[in-house]
């Protein structure tokens, strides 16, 4: 009975915690997660800055910005996605796009060899990977978007069942190359935050920038997109074509944090769910930065605890991984429960 | 009433001869790909070798290639007819000990044990293993219990979720205490390492097996829900209890015996009930042999596709079942 009597007054206190929140207007929100992810970053790349500052302070400055770029990638893609697919629990990497990018890399190197495709320039290359990556989701996921049934939970189950399928065939075909082979493909794959290639971050950089300029001109247009297909279509959008687009930038934007840092399956829906949370309203023009602010101060603030408090290396992602988990769990009972 | 008692029964009689001997026959078609399996390696060990009393020859023939044989068939039995009793309590053709965390749960437990007391015995392992399972299996029924609705596609997504948060602690701490690569090693099931006198806990699941067997209808019953059960006079508690303990032991002696082999008990029971219908008691034995003999053709493929190096059985099942099934989940769309 006491207990009763005390959960009574808490769960009011957190609805009232939750109103608060939803009452701040959307600017105030960005700008306060603005500050504490400019913050964040300023304490990474200062703090125990002791020794070879020169040689210290550039190896964290590429750490940060690839972190900084993997949170835009990961939270326009999953926001994009959910949009387009009018839904909040399905993500690219829930799909199977990431393992999708690792299935084309790898097939790019066993048909032209591994060695090539590590001295090929690298423009070349992410182009190309790019190229069939976006050709083969774009049949893939319209295929299944435009089907004639469309169970959420069907969806789901296929999504994850090719993710482990591409992501099966992508370690079948890395045994069938030469064992030399292999090893330089490796060296491709498991990148982390650790060891990211700063000749890369440039590329990518200007990649997410110009993605980003896109979407964020379609803003409008994705408010009008998240209400379902049918009324876009009677407002008068050109939804295939939108949604084509859409699925473009999703395909750009994976491919780009994939190549940075490898899969992070649940980062995204993590970061979408809280920006859910914190966002009023459904404007595309607040949730985007929110997400990637969100995104930035789970990254770079995640990374910090871990290294400085715990003092571990690079299990950020199982992290991700377990904390994700469980929040798709819930979101798929709460679902399904309604 | 006396023909219309007769004659099914007669009929009955009768189509069990003819079951018997096709089961007999399949039986068959499993030892021949068996035998050819044994054949299949990078060392010499063909007929005529044999026959010429090659000593190095009889040698690889006892200590490697038949342990393995024998390794591979009771393994795809096992893993196969505990995938069908875990589609009859969960009621679901969607579900399988590698798709609602029992092999998760099985490599945690033997994760735990390494990292806790590496120098024991195997023994010791199985049965920590065997009670992660046990857990991590009751947790998933507890939740499928739960849920309101027994949604088809529902139940196997929180099970794969469930299976990926606890591999996701799995690998937080393989990673901590630098067994990553051990870990694989559980992950992806691999028969190249099964030698004589590394295996022989195996036989342990060819009981559990027969144990499934005579019990199968009781799973049955118990998936049609607890009121249910206990109106036919079956003690629904315990009838679950056995199942789990049947479906966890299997996943944990194959787990750390030769690693997990992802999907086959839930494609080999599809394509059984696809080709043989529901009938529960003709399902069990068909399940056995289409289990051994899908493992026996993957091991092969995996022998010989990369010759002379070797592609684990896990690998190309994990390929190879995921292809069925989405097929299987994609069947129904187009119906």
């Amino acid at each position: 009975m006491p207990e009763t009597l005390q959960t009574a007054p808490r769960l009011s206190a957190r609805t009232r915690w939750r109103d608060t929140i939803r009452s701040t207007p959307p600017g105030l929100v960005i700008a306060v997660l603005a500050i504490a992810a400019v913050v964040l970053v300023a304490v990474f790349l200062t703090i125990d800055l002791k020794g070879n500052i020169a040689y210290i302070l550039p190896r964290r400055a590429i750490k940060v910005s690839a972190m900084l770029l993997v949170a835009v990638a990961v939270g326009v893609s999953t926001l994009l996605f959910q949009t387009v697919t009018a839904n909040r629990i399905l993500t690219p990497s829930i799909m199977g796009f990431d393992s999708l990018y690792i299935l084309v890399q790898t097939a790019l190197a066993f048909v032209a060899g591994a060695a090539t495709l590590a001295t090929a320039p690298s423009t070349l290359k992410f182009g190309l990977e790019i190229l069939l990556m976006v050709g083969f989701s774009a049949f893939l996921y319209r295929w299944m978007f435009t089907g004639a049934t469309r169970s959420l939970h069907l969806l789901l189950l296929v999504g994850i069942v090719l993710g482990t399928l591409f992501r099966g065939f992508s370690s079948l075909l890395q045994r069938l190359m030469e064992p030399s082979e292999f090893i330089v493909l490796q060296d491709l794959f498991f990148a982390s935050f650790n060891n990211v290639d700063p000749g890369l971050l440039g590329v990518s950089a200007v990649l997410i920038t110009l993605v980003c300029v896109g979407v964020w001109r379609m803003r409008h247009t994705l408010d009008v997109l998240a209400l379902g297909r049918e009324v876009a279509i009677n407002v008068g959008v050109d939804h295939k074509r939108v949604v084509m687009r859409v699925l473009l930038a999703c395909s750009l934007l994976v491919a780009i944090s994939t190549a940075l840092v490898g899969p992070v399956t649940f980062f995204g829906l993590l970061v979408v769910s809280l920006g859910y949370q914190l966002c009023r309203g459904f404007r595309h023009a607040w949730l985007l930065p929110i997400v990637v602010l969100i995104g930035a101060i789970a990254l770079v603030g995640g990374q910090l605890l871990l290294e400085r408090v715990f003092g571990f290396a690079t299990a950020l992602s199982v992290i991700i991984e377990f904390t994700g988990g469980i929040l798709f769990l819930y979101l798929l009972l709460k679902g399904s429960l309604k | 009433m006396t023909t219309t008692a007769v004659r099914p029964t007669a009929a009955a009689s009768r189509n069990r001869t003819g079951e018997t001997a096709r089961l007999v026959a399949a039986a068959a078609v499993v030892v021949v790909i068996a035998v050819g399996s044994i054949f299949v390696g990078v060392s010499d060990v063909s007929l005529p070798a044999l026959v010429a009393n090659d000593a190095g020859a009889w040698e690889i023939f006892w200590v490697s290639r038949v342990p393995r044989t024998v390794a591979v068939v009771l393994a795809g039995m096992a893993v196969a007819v505990a995938g069908l009793i875990m589609q009859l309590m969960a009621r679901n053709r969607f579900v399988e000990p590698s798709t609602v965390g029992t092999v998760e749960s099985a490599t945690l437990g033997i994760l735990v044990v390494t990292v806790l007391a590496p120098d024991s015995p195997i023994l010791t392992k199985m049965l920590v293993a065997s009670v992660f399972a046990v857990l991590g299996t009751a947790l998933f029924l507890a939740i499928l219990r739960r849920l309101p609705a027994r949604n088809t596609l529902l139940i196997p997504l929180v099970g794969i979720m469930l299976g990926g948060i606890i591999a996701a602690v799995t690998t937080f701490f393989a990673y901590r205490f630098d067994l990553l690569q051990t870990l694989s090693n559980w992950m992806i099931g691999d028969f190249s390492g099964v030698l004589r006198g590394r295996y022989e806990l195996l036989w342990i699941v060819a009981v559990l097996v027969l144990v499934g067997l005579f019990a199968a209808d009781r799973f049955t019953v118990a998936g049609m829900g607890q009121d249910f059960t206990t109106n036919l006079g079956l003690n629904y508690a315990r009838t679950m209890r056995l199942g789990l303990m049947i479906v966890s032991l299997i996943s944990a002696v194959v787990v750390t015996t030769v690693g997990a082999v992802p999907f086959l008990g839930l494609v080999v029971p599809n394509i059984v009930s696809l080709l043989f219908g529901d009938n529960l008691r003709r399902a069990v034995p068909w399940t056995a042999l289409f289990g051994a003999a899908f493992v026996l053709l993957c091991d092969i493929i995996g022998r010989t596709i990369r010759f002379p190096y070797e592609v684990p059985v896990g690998m190309v099942m994990s390929v190879l079942g995921a292809i069925l099934f989405l097929f299987l989940l994609l069947r129904k769309r187009n119906a």
